[in-house]
């Protein structure tokens, strides 16, 4: 089948306290504790979304991407026909071990659903489902490394079939100190057709 | 468009270790779940059910001589693996995909007397691991998306096999009863202490089961299984709701169905049977029974198999669906079992004894946390 390639329309960071959109820096922050800094960025975003300070740390790194990226799309107030596609290595085992510890010592066992409930790394896409009205495709991946052949094959099928107008892919990763956030917006129009797994890659090395 | 096909198979649980005995039991009414009182998962006795491990230890031996390299459900997942790759008669090439659907994977390795090193609880070296043993060319794709997994994994292999990644995709599916998984969804207050009655009014909440699946998902129309189906439309839409719990009208359920069924050419009614989500929560049943009364989709038969395997999480959506396509092969409906009286808002056919009758079509649904739900339908292949 030959499909001619389709748009990426925006694609942001979120790494070494820097948030950035389209290859520009928009926020930085002089924090050195990644709490700090997602605190920071948020209040620099201007998101007043309550909802924020409940996440987990893989969440807040996804949402605040997302919502830079998404808020600069002039989306609909209704809802939106956008599918989201994550990946990552560490799936959320950052969340994980936070909850294995409240269970590890029988005499100092505290298991809490707001912990629980972060255990599962697609919960990420359900918190900037929400925010943005999204009842759309979502999938969360686990690769060893970032993988734009296989994110670049799913999201061409989503738009090809029909079952998305837009897709929010990229990568979310948070493993205890580390994290980095990379997510690009694919487009059903075939414009730029710069949605090819070298320009993934390009931009995702940058 | 290429038509995509769900074919061989494989169930590894406490009510067997392949899919033919495993419905077998489903057909007889046997159940899986077992009062289990392990202070190590969970200071109070629970239902759940859970492989014994002698047996797992003794089959492993068969296709493995190194029963110490393995954690419990890489063993698991490996046998249940390599019944369906010996069966498919397949030769795994560069155009051979695999899907690993899991919530959790190993995440008993970090418990602290664990024997594994905690790099085990990474999904990525879990897909390594099975990856190797069967010499897969290409690079695993993990699917982690809560409840839906197994079966969102279908739709998975099924895009990736009209785009031209891959020719046929092995997925494999499994989940641990883990001290992790029962103390969190205790914490939620979510967990049964009697054995789950889907869809009833004295329902309670759930059970938790281990479970391994396995499929092989192919175009390829020649060497199909008995029990076959086509893949004829799938959809997966989110709640946008709640993270936590099901959204009050259904919606994401509603939309994944709409689209699925459109997808496939059929019409809601044209469905023969619904293998649908029924965890015994009361939230999660009675918004399934919302979704399908918007549907149109009341009438049609439908059960929930958590009565007899508990829920098996990632492996459920996957375990289902096999049950249901051997449903359609014997055409038989399974009973829903632990059903008492119906205790949903909107109105729902429930199974309630094994029933003989012509199948041809059916829906499978699940829904999970993050507000995601999935939608598949499949149709039976009849060498037409």
């Amino acid at each position: 089948m030959v499909n001619k390639d389709f748009d990426i329309k925006a694609f942001a960071y979120f790494k070494d306290g820097k948030i950035s959109l389209n290859g520009s820096v928009l926020y930085s922050s002089s924090e050195t504790e990644l709490p700090e800094i997602l605190k920071d960025i948020y209040k620099k975003l201007e998101t007043d979304y309550r909802k924020f300070f409940k996440m987990d740390v893989l969440s807040k790194v996804a949402f605040l991407t997302a919502d830079m990226l998404l808020k600069s799309q002039n989306l609909a107030s209704e809802e939106n026909d956008i599918a989201v596609i994550l990946s990552n290595n560490a799936s959320s085992l950052d969340t994980d071990r936070n909850h294995q510890n409240t269970i590890a010592d029988k005499d100092n066992y505290y298991p809490s659903p707001a912990v629980f409930v972060y255990t599962l790394a697609n919960i990420c896409i359900g918190e900037i489902s929400i925010k943005y009205k999204l009842f759309s495709e979502n999938s969360f991946f686990i690769f060893e490394a970032f993988n734009a052949q296989y994110l670049h094959a799913y999201a061409n099928q989503l738009l090809i079939s029909k079952k998305a107008k837009s897709v929010l892919c990229g990568w979310v990763n948070v493993d205890e100190e580390k994290y980095e956030a990379f997510l690009y917006l694919v487009n059903e129009t075939n414009e730029k057709g710069n949605h090819t797994i070298a320009e993934i890659n390009r931009l995702y090395n940058n | 468009m290429n038509k995509t096909y769900v074919s061989h198979n494989n169930i590894i649980s406490s009510l067997g270790f392949n899919s033919a005995a495993v419905v077998e039991k489903v057909a007889s009414e046997t159940t899986g779940l077992e009062l289990v009182d392990d202070k190590t998962i969970l200071p109070q006795p629970f239902y759940a059910s859970v492989i014994n491990k002698s047996k797992l230890n003794l089959a492993f031996a068969e296709i493995s001589e190194d029963q110490n390299r393995y954690t419990r459900l890489e063993k698991m997942m490996l046998l249940s693996l390599a019944d369906v790759v010996k069966q498919s008669k397949n030769t795994i090439s560069d155009r051979t995909g695999l899907i690993i659907s899991t919530t959790k994977g190993n995440i008993d390795v970090l418990e602290n007397n664990s024997k594994f090193p905690k790099s085990k609880s990474y999904l990525s070296e879990l897909a390594t691991t099975v990856a190797n043993f069967f010499n897969f060319k290409t690079q695993p794709i993990v699917v982690s998306n809560a409840c839906v997994s197994g079966v969102l994994a279908i739709a998975i292999a099924k895009r990736y096999i009209n785009e031209g990644v891959f020719d046929e995709v092995f997925i494999v599916s499994g989940d641990l009863v883990t001290q992790f998984i029962l103390s969190g969804f205790n914490s939620f207050q979510a967990l049964s202490t009697e054995m789950c009655k889907p869809y009833s009014d004295d329902r309670t909440g759930i059970n938790i089961g281990e479970v391994a699946a396995s499929i092989l998902v192919t175009k390829d129309k020649n060497n199909l299984s008995n029990e076959a189906c086509e893949i004829a439309g799938d959809s997966s839409c989110n709640d946008a709701n709640h993270i936590s719990g099901p959204s009050r009208t259904g919606e994401g359920l509603f939309r994944s169905a709409k689209v699925a069924l459109k997808e496939a050419g059929v019409k809601a009614s044209d469905i023969d049977y619904i293998s649908a989500h029924g965890t015994a929560t009361s939230f999660n049943d009675e918004m399934e029974s919302i979704a399908f009364e918007r549907l149109g989709m009341s009438h049609i038969p439908l059960n929930s198999l958590k009565g007899y395997f508990g829920h098996t999480l990632g492996a459920s959506g996957l375990l289902e669906t096999i049950v249901g396509m051997y449903s359609l092969n014997q055409n038989k409906l399974f009973t829903s079992l632990g059903f008492s009286v119906k205790g949903t808002s909107a109105p729902l056919n429930i199974i309630t004894k094994n029933t003989s009758t012509s199948l041809n079509t059916f829906l499978k649904t699940a829904s999970g946390f993050g507000g995601c739900n999935t939608a598949v339908v499949f149709k039976k292949f009849n060498n037409q």
